[in-house]
């Protein structure tokens, strides 16, 4: 690779050509203050915050888009250069909603902190505020314009990494606000509420609707018996937030400090997992043995599922029926474990920990409850339970840990790469082969399904048929698959997709990584490696090897796909159109 | 599509029809009545005058009498404006009333109508164009056709050289001589920043790339600016020719004419003529049969000011938001669609068939040192002759203002005049004698600008004349970057504070502060200059600002809030009339003894100075 010498702050380096001046700067170790830079998503050179001074050249440079070139002389750290700096930051805060004692992102604001770290002492240049507006009519996202700072890092990520274009600026200058078409809410217009906006916002302007609320009041009701079902990539991320390092497996201090808000049970969604394999191979099979409709594809991902309604209502019936695990698992635990444990499902409250926002949305759809009982009552994030933990003065850092209760509590390890992308059809693969050929595994990892690439493909043999599969996650890459589909040219019988770049492990629900971080650490292997490596220490490594499955059809079910099955785990999708009457 | 000769057949034919517009030796028995067919007369209905000319004209049955629909004389103040040729004769103010007369008077009976001549600003008629002083010192090139030729047909155009540069660099140039002859001409961006013409084809023609477009910035956002609308109105051809020229010399085979919306006229004329160009060959494929391929589109603008910044312009013409990208990489390099493109304003373009026909010696032969050429202007404000102007570069303002202008109306003094709009900054009376060119301009703290020259009289506050600038910027920010965002609105606000009497110590240092900051953090040209007619006034006129800062009063007695309406008890004879008047009751007193008036109450809106019999009653 080409190389070039430059000088930053007195810093003499070799760096790549093709490096920015922030690039080159963080590899310095020389701290160039950023608001709008997320990399290789949002590179426009709006907030002023990162420029320098750059010998010979007119007026400062904007180092986060500035390619280095030979010889370049950077000085980050001028008083002209702190004084704009500082200037520019006054300004955007005599333009904020500065209620930051009582913000959500409060100690994790990249807007608050660069505060600190150019020592603002006060704001000497205030004035009228802009108008904004709140949209709070979604099940899954706030968006409160006063605390924007209009970096547009929410508006780059639907655009170029999830391709949705929902959201933009609307208005102009000092009325400049970001919003959909129409001044609509987030509700009505084809967001797939995928929540990837709120990992991408340095302030508080975006954020899920709030639910701990309602689970305080639940678990405060005596009436109730309130459960807890936890994804599996919650387990990967939720030590983050209370400062253990991206990638910790804190599953049995989640537990632990799940029961210390009282929940009377507290259960894994990997079972709920281990279950929709079941009922999605199935399908599967039957589709393979039936010459089905070709290529199948998941439906676990709440977000996926409404970008789907939304911009493929021609193509729904290549989702697979069956329910979201959580789902699943909530009308399971309202049927069978109320039946068996002799409990009023109606009295029953289940809520969901999920690394996600629009499983908000997915809880409240009409079609998830069985004889008027939701299956699922209320949705936390990842992020939610953290601060409720913390609020009952729980510190997963220093909690002793507890196993998950039973009898629902053992799933299996296929049930916990579900969290990750490739990770759903790694466990439908292991169930669906070993079934279809009868004869055990001979290797239970699909290595070729896994990793960070866009879309994978693979061919898999099973018996004397090949089975092709393709896996896309981020809905930019889920976007192409369908098109593939709609022009006949998907070679595929079985896709999976994630909405989340990543899979759930990056979910709209989890904790949130600030841009430097998300520019400097693979937070997606990390957290994804810390699943593969739970599938690896467990004991049985295959849904349908689950003996708590095993029982449930013994017990209840009878066989997947069977009625009883469709009712409880099954459900249906139809087209959603936007601004039809208007 | 044409040969080379069958263009040079067209030219010679319609040059023998329509040269007498030029020839004032013409003795034959053709005239022609031309008509000004600019946004200005348009509107003030000339369109009717043609109307009725054409038929009071069949009516007479009339031969030999062409009317005509040009582009902009420049004489804008005066219009409609009629001129009839070869006799050269200029009608000012027309109405359509006036039609039958100057029909059956001058053009049946040979007479003119005296009572219709442009009158100079001292009263007396003048027969012909020349002889009015608003003319005598002007230099045509970019306007050469403007107020000459029908802009909606091609052969006009033609006629006058028109398609010969083209014809020109298709069959004896390379790119590198076009390129050169550009360079060695000394152009300057017309659009403001006075960039050098020729470099910048230059970095555009050395770009690498399968596909590059030219690109024409037809934006014209500043307050009062109408120079590219009326080269666009007058002579669309120009504009098509040149860029055909730019095409060819940087090996672009695509181009964009960006227009704003707002300006009709220019749009359809430009259609029109893009469409006749493609007609003839002049567009297209094989163009005069040299293998040489282009072609043009007109991408219309909603508008914003901040589409003239040439980034945000390429996002709105690529159907995105209008807002600035950062540079690099610059245009040349990445620009419309990421291919190199070639981006010039409409002033520039509209020299370059001129240099290509006389030469780049003949145009740096105009002009001072650094900046050849001329420069329109349009000139507004409190100035006689509002209108359009070209001049030489190195002309003085002093010069623009009383000789071109015709001076100050009403008796009023000159105050100020502002170039380069919401950019630039103003020019006091000490400067009048400032020579007309970038350098210059810049070393006085202000600049040349687009060509927006908006003259100010003594009745003009000048914090409210940045204020009134500031409101446009903060209106016109895009919004991207939080300097200009944010920080211009701060600026209003502390300008708005001063104007309503509130302004307090500190707020000049206040507004500089901001200012340096701005103008240095902000990510494109709108935010990096928005500060300039705060500081320029700030640097000519403090002794106003603090005179409302400190004294509470605007010395021009422009800002209302700071004046009181007084009621000199000297002359007041108790009539209460003014009291009567009032239309919140703010004015007491006894009959017969003086009234006063009660200042908190007054809205000063000077109903009462206007009653007062006695004239008892001012501002002060």
């Amino acid at each position: 690779m080409d190389k070039v010498k430059i000088t930053i702050d007195g810093i003499e380096m070799e760096v790549p050509k093709t490096y920015t001046i922030l690039d080159a700067a963080r590899e310095a170790n020389v701290d160039i203050p950023t608001l709008c830079h997320l990399k290789d998503i949002n590179e426009i050179g709006a907030c002023r915050m990162c420029i320098v001074e750059v010998e010979g050249a007119r007026g400062f440079v904007t180092s986060c888009v500035m390619p280095v070139s030979d010889g370049m002389v950077v000085r980050t750290n001028t008083p002209a250069i702190r004084d704009a700096r500082k200037t520019t930051l006054e300004l955007l805060l005599s333009n904020h909603n500065r209620s930051c004692l009582t913000c959500v992102r409060s100690g994790n604001c990249e807007l608050q902190a660069l505060a600190r770290k150019l020592n603002v002492e006060g704001i000497e240049f205030e004035g009228e505020k802009t108008k904004t507006s709140i949209d709070d009519l979604s099940p899954s996202i706030v968006r409160d314009n006063s605390k924007c700072i209009l970096c547009k890092r929410c508006v780059a990520v639907c655009k170029k990494v999830q391709e949705v274009s929902a959201i933009n600026t609307m208005n102009r200058g000092f009325k400049s606000e970001i919003g959909s078409a129409c001044n609509k809410s987030l509700n009505d217009v084809p967001c797939s509420l995928c929540g990837q906006c709120i990992e991408a916002c340095p302030t508080g302007a975006l954020r899920e609707k709030d639910a701990t609320q309602k689970v305080w009041e639940a678990l405060n009701n005596p009436e109730l018996y309130v459960i807890v079902q936890t994804a599996p990539a919650v387990r990967a991320a939720i030590g983050e937030e209370f400062g253990m390092p991206i990638g910790t497996l804190a599953t049995n201090e989640m537990v632990a400090g799940l029961k210390r808000l009282g929940f009377n049970k507290v259960f894994d969604t990997n079972t709920g997992a281990d279950l929709t394999i079941m009922e999605e191979g199935t399908e599967l099979i039957e589709r393979i043995n039936n010459n089905g409709v070709f290529p199948m594809i998941t439906s676990c991902s709440p977000g996926w599922v409404r970008y789907a309604e939304s911009n493929y209502p021609d193509l729904l019936d290549h989702l697979s029926s069956a329910k979201s695990p959580h789902q699943m698992f909530g009308a399971i635990l309202k049927s069978y474990y109320a039946e068996k444990e002799n409990i009023d499902p109606k009295k029953m409250f289940v809520v969901s920990v999920m690394p996600c926002v629009a499983k908000k949305s997915e809880s409240e759809r009409e079609e998830m409850e069985v004889d008027g009982v939701r299956d699922v009552d209320a949705v936390l994030t990842t992020r939610e339970a953290a601060r409720m933990m913390k609020e009952a003065g729980v510190d997963l850092s220093k909690i002793e840990g507890a196993p998950f209760d039973n009898p629902m509590g053992d799933a299996s390890g296929a049930g916990a790469i579900f969290g990750t992308t490739g990770g759903v059809m790694e466990a439908a693969l292991r169930t669906v082969k070993e079934i279809l050929t009868g004869e055990p595994l001979d290797k239970i990892d699909f290595e070729e399904v896994r990793g960070e690439k866009g879309i994978k493909e693979a061919t898999i043999k099973i018996g004397d048929k090949d089975i092709k599969v393709a896996i896309a996650h981020g809905l930019g890459n889920a976007k192409r698959i369908m098109d593939m589909i709609r022009d006949g040219n998907a070679p595929y019988h079985f896709v999976e997709i994630m909405a989340c770049p990543g899979g759930c492990v990056m979910g709209g629900g989890q904790p949130i990584c600030d841009a430097k971080t998300r520019a400097t650490v693979d937070v997606r292997k990390l957290r994804a490696e810390a699943l593969y490596k739970l599938d690896k220490e467990l004991p049985i490594r295959k849904s349908h090897e689950n003996p708590v499955i095993k029982k449930l059809y013994e017990e209840y079910l009878e066989k997947p796909g069977s009625h009883k099955a469709h009712k409880l785990l099954h459900t249906s999708y139809h087209p959603r159109h936007y601004f039809e009457n208007e | 599509m044409k040969s080379i000769e069958e263009l040079s057949e067209i030219r010679q034919r319609t040059l023998e029809e329509i040269k007498l517009r030029k020839d004032r030796n013409y003795t034959g028995k053709e005239k022609h009545v031309l008509v000004c067919g600019g946004t200005g007369c348009t509107s003030s209905h000339s369109m009717e005058i043609i109307k009725r000319l054409e038929e009071k004209i069949k009516e007479k049955n009339i031969q030999n009498v062409r009317v005509v629909r040009t582009g902009c004389f420049g004489l804008c103040a005066r219009g409609p404006i009629i001129v009839v040729r070869p006799e050269d004769t200029f009608y000012a103010m027309a109405k359509v009333e006036d039609v039958d007369e100057i029909v059956e008077k001058h053009l049946v009976g040979g007479e003119i109508v005296e009572r219709l001549l442009c009158k100079d600003i001292d009263g007396t008629a003048v027969k012909s164009l020349d002889d009015l002083n608003f003319y005598k010192k002007q230099h045509r090139v970019v306007l050469k056709n403007c107020g000459l030729i029908d802009p909606e047909n091609i052969d006009e155009y033609i006629a006058f050289d028109g398609y010969k540069a083209l014809e020109k660099v298709l069959t004896s140039m390379t790119p590198e001589e076009v390129i050169k002859e550009v360079s060695d001409s000394g152009l300057r961006g017309r659009g403001g920043a006075g960039f050098p013409t020729g470099r910048k084809w230059e970095f555009a023609k050395n770009s690498v790339a399968d596909q590059k477009y030219v690109a024409c910035n037809a934006d014209e956002g500043d307050p009062g600016a109408f120079m590219d609308r009326s080269v666009l109105e007058g002579d669309p051809h120009s504009i098509v020719e040149a860029m055909a020229i730019a095409a060819y010399a940087i090996g672009a085979t695509k181009g964009y004419v960006y227009v704003r919306a707002e300006y009709p006229i220019a749009v359809k004329r430009l259609q029109i003529a893009i469409d006749q160009a493609q007609e003839y060959g002049l567009l297209g494929k094989n163009i005069m049969g040299k293998g040489f391929e282009f072609d043009l589109e007109i991408r219309l603008g909603a508008g914003a000011f901040v589409c003239g910044e040439e980034t945000a312009l390429m996002e709105s013409v690529e159907g995105k938001r209008g807002e600035p990208r950062p540079r690099p990489p610059f245009p040349a390099v990445k620009g419309l669609f990421g291919k190199p493109t070639l981006l010039n304003n409409v002033e520039t373009y509209a020299n370059i068939t001129q240099i290509i026909l006389n030469g780049a010696s003949w145009f740096a032969s105009i002009g001072t040192e650094k900046s050849k050429g001329t420069k329109v202007f349009a000139l507004g404000g409190n100035i006689n002759n509002v209108g359009l102007v070209e001049v030489p570069m190195g002309i003085t303002l002093r010069e623009i203002v009383y000789d071109i202008g015709g001076g100050i109306p009403n008796g009023r003094k000159f105050k100020a005049a502002q170039t380069g709009g919401p950019s630039g900054g103003c020019i006091p009376e000490e400067h009048l004698d400032t020579p007309i060119d970038y350098e210059s301009l810049i070393a006085i703290g202000s600049m040349m600008g687009s060509g927006g020259l908006i003259i100010m009289d003594d009745s003009t506050c000048m914090v409210n004349l940045a204020r009134f600038f500031l409101d446009f910027t903060v209106d016109e920010s895009c919004g991207k970057c939080p300097p200009c965002r944010i920080g211009t609105k701060r600026m209003l606000e502390i300008l708005e504070k001063m104007v309503a009497g509130k302004g307090q110590v500190g707020d000049v240092e206040k507004l500089e502060k901001l200012a340096l900051n701005i103008k240095r953090s902000s990510l494109c040209g709108l935010g990096q200059t928005a500060p300039n007619p705060v500081l320029s006034t700030i640097r000519y006129f403090r002794e106003e600002y603090d005179a409302h800062i400190k004294e509470k009063r605007c010395p021009s007695g422009e800002c209302k809030a700071m004046t009181k309406v007084m009621i000199d008890k000297e002359k007041c004879k108790g009539c209460s009339a003014c009291s009567r008047k009032c239309p919140v009751n703010a004015i007491q007193g006894e009959l017969k003894q003086p009234f006063e008036i009660d200042q908190d109450k007054c809205i000063k809106c000077g109903v009462c100075i206007a009653t007062c019999p006695f004239k008892a009653i001012s501002r002060v």
